[in-house]
């Protein structure tokens, strides 16, 4: 509960930091420091400090699950506040504002990673998707900014018609939004249940851009400005997982076989497509929310698995993918050409980005000694525990074969090639920062559980 | 009075939406499909909300208005995402002049 009335205070604090101040610096040091707060409020929480005593009526159930997510969460936007804060002063003049916004998104995430009750699915959902929209089309006078708002919000709003229809029809067959009446009672099906099961998988995979239903995506993520695309295919698109996994626990009784038969197909189309198409890119922003999709792919196997290694297993790869592609991202900003080119010969003037941004590629491309090879590791060995999907992780691993050409093609157009010199302006603390993720990423590379058993020690204060 | 036929309604209401989402190009025309998609459901969700409530009296219980609560924040959230999208409509009108999505082909290079 404390990150939830924390995290929306603090957006509403943000808001009149907004009027009374126009210091940009004093803006992003009162987010920062409020993000730390809520940081640790929100560890505290899993210790066991409950600052807020709300009836919540069995509506939000707080797990250690989601506690542990959220604390992951937040400590990525945290490094991401730290890392592109000053980039967010590029896009518009109400930087403000976009705090503001940013923190109601956590406060979303904070709901959906509790949710106990359909009804606080659907409002968290849309408490995220509503300011991402905002932040989609910030830079207002960008046609692009602007397209790609437009096309997020339509297939956003269609997607929540769809989900509200499955939480209708599940209403109808149940007599309930409880997540726990709902789930006592699906051993047998009925087509409305069936229905309204198959509406709900459908608009959650809108929600995390699986194939077929990711078409929004790349466009998405392209046209709106970088620096909230590195956000939104980061922090939010996992916890769409959590949602999704939460919602999908132990709701299929007879039905198991032929649902994860569909979630399994829908895996590997996302794999496959993400994959491929991300081969054929120019860009490298187009190429990361492509990969954001592939990586989708991977965390889909924790849905196909449902069992405890895969539990834990996203939570590990949430924590991978988001570091690393924070700080591709947080490289990218600095570059004035995105595209692979625009990469040629950066090893030789700026070492340290290219360096670190090698280690956060290598670590999305899952090479060993970097935390992204555990976590697929897990995801992988998540599925064959399950044992009934192993065609699945066939296609799982050959698809990681096909993410390393691209991940390297940016590698070796740092390392290898030469290009024209190119002004980045990058200060000491930039750098020290890129360093330290860089060493968190290959430090949970070697001691994989380190960061798992640091966080449930913090659960038995 | 029997469910089936709100039930029909409802998801003829929503076949409506979806079709016209899928199938129009105007931007505010898609717009009004899918608040059309949103009132099926609203309707629905009475509709289901006021069969469980029969079913729970004949038992002696109270049960079935939690459908009739969820409506509204249907209504309040559809009310929040009206204000955002057309603020987005509109921000894409003045630079395009056009309310046309596809307009919106042009990012796919």
């Amino acid at each position: 509960m404390n990150a939830i009335v924390i995290s929306a205070v603090l957006g509403v604090v943000m808001m009149f930091c907004g009027v009374f101040t126009n210091s940009k610096p004093a803006v992003r040091f009162v987010a920062i420091i409020g993000l730390l707060g809520l940081l640790i409020a929100n560890v505290l929480d899993m210790g066991g400090y409950h600052f807020f005593n709300v009836n919540v009526n069995g509506m939000l159930a707080f797990d250690i699950f989601g506690l542990l997510f959220n604390t992951i969460a937040f400590a990525a936007t945290w490094i991401y506040f730290l890392l592109s804060g000053r980039d967010m002063e590029r896009v518009g003049v109400n930087l403000a504002e976009y705090f503001a916004l940013i923190f109601f998104v956590l406060c979303g995430i904070a709901i959906v990673s509790a949710f106990n009750s359909l009804l606080m699915l659907f409002l968290g959902i849309e408490i995220i998707s509503i300011p991402l929209y905002i932040l989609t089309g910030s830079d207002k006078r960008n046609l692009k900014s602007n397209e790609a708002a437009l096309k997020y919000f339509l297939m956003g709003a269609f997607s929540t018609g769809i989900m509200l229809m499955g939480i209708t029809l599940l209403y109808g067959a149940k007599g309930s939004f409880n997540m726990e009446v709902i789930r006592s009672g699906t051993t047998t099906l009925t087509p409305m249940l069936a229905a309204g099961l198959l509406l709900l998988l459908f608009a959650m995979s809108f929600k995390v851009s699986a194939v077929p239903f990711h078409f929004w995506t790349p466009d998405a993520y392209d046209g709106a400005p970088t620096v909230f695309t590195s956000f939104m295919a980061t922090i939010v698109k996992v916890a769409g997982f959590i949602a999704f996994i939460r919602l999908f626990e132990g709701c299929f009784g007879e039905v198991h076989k032929q649902w994860q038969l569909l979630a399994a197909i829908i895996t590997a189309a996302t794999l496959f497509i993400g994959n491929i198409t991300a081969v054929f890119q120019q860009s490298v922003k187009r190429m990361l929310s492509y990969s954001s999709i592939a990586q989708a792919g991977f965390m889909l196997f924790a849905l196909v698995a449902m069992n405890e290694t895969a539990k834990e297993g996203l939570i590990f790869y949430a924590a991978a993918y988001s570091l690393a592609t924070i700080g591709i991202f947080a490289v990218l900003l600095k570059m004035k050409d995105y595209t692979f080119e625009g990469f040629n010969g950066l090893a030789k003037r700026q070492p340290v980005l290219a360096a670190t941004n090698t280690i956060f590629l290598l670590s999305l491309a899952g090479i060993p000694a970097t935390a992204g090879f555990w976590a697929k590791f897990y995801m992988l060995s998540a599925a064959i525990n399950n044992g009934n999907v192993m065609w699945l992780v066939i296609v799982g691993v050959l698809c990681a074969a096909v993410s390393v050409y691209y991940y390297f093609r940016v590698i070796q157009a740092m390392y290898f090639k030469d290009g024209e010199p190119q002004e980045i302006e990058t200060s000491r603390g930039f750098k020290g920062l890129l360093i330290v993720i860089a060493a968190v990423v290959v430090l949970l590379g070697i001691f994989p559980h380190w960061l798992i058993n640091q966080l449930y020690s913090f659960f038995y204060l | 009075m029997l469910i089936e036929k709100y039930i029909y309604l409802a998801i003829a209401l929503f076949c409506i939406g979806i079709v016209g989402v899928l199938a129009r190009r105007n931007a505010i025309i898609i717009f009004m499909c899918i608040e059309l998609m949103l009132n099926a459901v609203n309707l629905l969700l009475v509709a289901f909300s006021k069969m469980h409530h029969a079913a729970a009296v004949a038992k002696g219980a109270t049960a079935g208005i939690e459908g009739q609560l969820f409506v509204f924040f249907i209504m309040v959230v559809a009310a929040a995402e009206v204000s955002v999208g057309l603020a987005i409509i509109v921000m894409m009108y003045r630079n395009t002049h056009s309310v046309d999505v596809n307009f919106l082909n042009r990012l796919k290079h």
